[in-house]
């Protein structure tokens, strides 16, 4: 499952697609609004995507997360629009038949999703407003 | 040759729109088109040391050059915005 949406995000849809009968261990991250970034009062943040490369470019994650760990399935989905403080901005769910697999993936998901997959968000502070994209 | 230009974020704000189609000479590279683009649009100058692109949907380096038809992508990373 990889997906850009822009209804509200949540952990169940993924870990139930991801789950196997060989899955011992599933592993998820959810990424969250705060309400402060770099000191600055968060008012809401707004996500853009540039889709047709963006799920390709979750996929390529997927791939290189098989070459280096032993895993069952991998779902990322991010959501796109306007979020408000508390909201999912993006959920990630690894399974595999042991648990360090799972996590170090996880983990790996993320990082890397921030690097590549064209995603943007704008800060909409009290006092201004900035876009944050991809950081390669 | 004409190329068709997807524009995101703060790229996006400055052009005005998400996508334009400019027409460039045979075998042009990125940043011929970037300057171009720059051209009609100064303020993506503001942007343009930390501009990353696509081309087809692959990152791809600024000598690259470019096709009819091909689909590039303005990607900025970081970009401040005008205080409000």
């Amino acid at each position: 499952m990889f997906d850009i949406t822009d209804r509200s995000l949540s952990l169940e849809p993924l870990v139930s697609a991801v789950t196997r009968s060989s899955s011992g261990a599933v592993a998820s991250f959810l990424g969250v609004v705060r309400e402060q970034t770099r000191g600055r009062q968060v008012l809401y943040l707004e996500y853009e995507a540039y889709r047709e490369m963006a799920i390709p470019k979750m996929r390529e994650i997927a791939d290189e997360i098989r070459r280096k760990w032993k895993v069952d399935e991998i779902a990322m989905v991010h959501r796109i629009g306007r979020l408000e403080i508390g909201e999912v901005s993006v959920a990630i769910a690894v399974s595999a038949p042991h648990r360090h697999q799972a996590l170090a993936a996880c983990a790996y998901a993320i990082d890397r999703l921030k690097e590549t997959v064209p995603i943007w968000k704008k800060e909409v502070w009290t006092d201004g407003e900035e876009w944050v994209g991809p950081a390669r | 040759m004409k190329v068709r230009v997807r524009c995101f974020a703060a790229a996006r704000e400055i052009v005005g729109t998400g996508e334009l189609v400019v027409d460039l000479p045979e075998g042009s590279t990125l940043i011929q088109l970037l300057d171009r683009i720059q051209g009609q649009f100064p303020r993506l100058q503001g942007l343009a040391g930390s501009l990353l692109f696509s081309v087809n949907r692959e990152y791809a380096p600024s000598d690259k050059r470019l096709s009819a038809d091909d689909e590039v992508a303005l990607i900025p990373p970081v970009s401040g915005g005008a205080d409000v």
